[in-house]
């Protein structure tokens, strides 16, 4: 006698949608990621390890500035600029907010005209998006070096309060940096790739020696939303906090 | 990578996100702008932050269209992240008290 456990056939091609999807994805012998690109997976787990970088950052700096008794330097005033004589609190700040969101919309239409095959708009939003970020990163040189020269602040001491201050500033906004300039290089490698054509004639790559895709654009589009991801969390709490 | 899909999605979607999140990075700049203090500061900014984060996760790194099972994969262990959180805090009122007795004698 048989028992039916499930009206699905074994090798059915069609996916179970919500909560009985997670159960048969993940007791699913071969693969629990449906329907994910194996880079893609791999990109998402190197984020959720960077995610936990950032964090620890970001909880470090919960922790010193909340035992601190000498007072924390006011960001809103320490980062203002006098434009035109008149004085904007961090204005510089929102503005480089501004322009990494900017960047992240970009990225999410060149991921979609990759995937149409539209080689040349591809091309030319992924250069606007590397555009961006590197003035991102410029931006950020100008900002370490106005608090460098003219505020006095220093990783082991500042001026304006709180030593702390400064180890934070420099270790975050480093570490975020870092990861905006990698972004740019990336994108600038992938938008050349495009331009030649070797994500569609599906060209080895250099590196891994599998053939191209689109969805090579898609990955490097997860690691430039996360660098904005991180930018969010960064703004709150150091910024405006 | 048979069972591989593309995410393609009308281009309109991701003009709406990019404008909220405009909007919502001008409303958290509002808050500093007009000195918006005490609880109301902390809790407009924590809001604005995680509609900013959630609106990118979802729609511009494509999680809302995800299957369930990849989903619980990557969101669920950065909540272990909130455990870290509790014990710094915890740390840091010990060390602020600490410091307090010792160095800032009368500060208390």
């Amino acid at each position: 006698m048989s028992h039916p456990v499930s009206t699905i056939p074994l090798h059915s091609p069609v996916l179970e949608p919500g909560v009985k999807g997670l159960v048969s994805d993940w007791s699913a012998d071969q693969q629990s990621f449906k329907k994910v690109p194996w880079g893609k997976a791999m990109m998402w787990i190197f984020l959720v390890s960077d995610t936990f970088i950032f964090s620890i950052f970001l909880i470090s700096y919960m922790t010193v500035r909340m035992s601190s008794p000498e007072s924390w330097p006011n960001s809103s005033e320490v980062f203002a600029l006098t434009i035109g004589g008149k004085h904007i609190p961090l204005i510089l700040i929102a503005l480089m907010t501004f322009i990494l969101i900017t960047s992240s919309g970009t990225m999410a239409m060149a991921v979609n005209y990759g995937y149409r095959k539209d080689r040349r708009t591809t091309f030319v939003l992924l250069m606007i998006t590397a555009l961006l970020g590197a003035s991102f990163v410029g931006m950020q040189a100008f900002e370490w070096t106005k608090l460098i020269t003219e505020e006095g602040i220093r990783p082991w001491g500042n001026p304006l309060g709180a030593a702390q201050f400064g180890s934070v500033f420099f270790m975050v906004t480093g570490f975020h940096g870092t990861h905006v300039s990698i972004g740019v290089i990336l994108l600038l490698i992938f938008a050349f790739k495009v331009w030649r054509g070797d994500l569609e004639h599906e060209r080895p790559g250099f590196l891994t020696g599998r053939k191209g895709g689109y969805e090579t654009i898609e990955i490097v589009g997860l690691y430039w939303h996360f660098v904005d991801l991180v930018w969010v969390f960064i703004f709150a709490f150091f910024y405006l906090w | 990578m048979s069972e591989a899909q593309n995410q393609q999605h009308p281009i309109g979607i991701y003009l709406k996100i990019w404008l909220l999140l405009f909007v919502l990075s001008t409303a958290s700049y509002m808050v500093d702008y007009f000195h918006v203090q005490g609880y109301l500061r902390w809790s407009l900014i924590i809001v604005f932050m995680l509609l900013k984060a959630g609106l990118i996760v979802a729609v511009f790194m494509h999680m809302m269209w995800e299957r369930l099972a990849f989903i619980y994969a990557i969101l669920l262990p950065p909540l272990l992240i909130l455990t870290f959180i509790g014990i710094g805090a915890l740390e840091a009122d010990y060390t602020f008290l600490t410091r307090s007795i010792f160095f800032l004698k009368g500060a208390l």
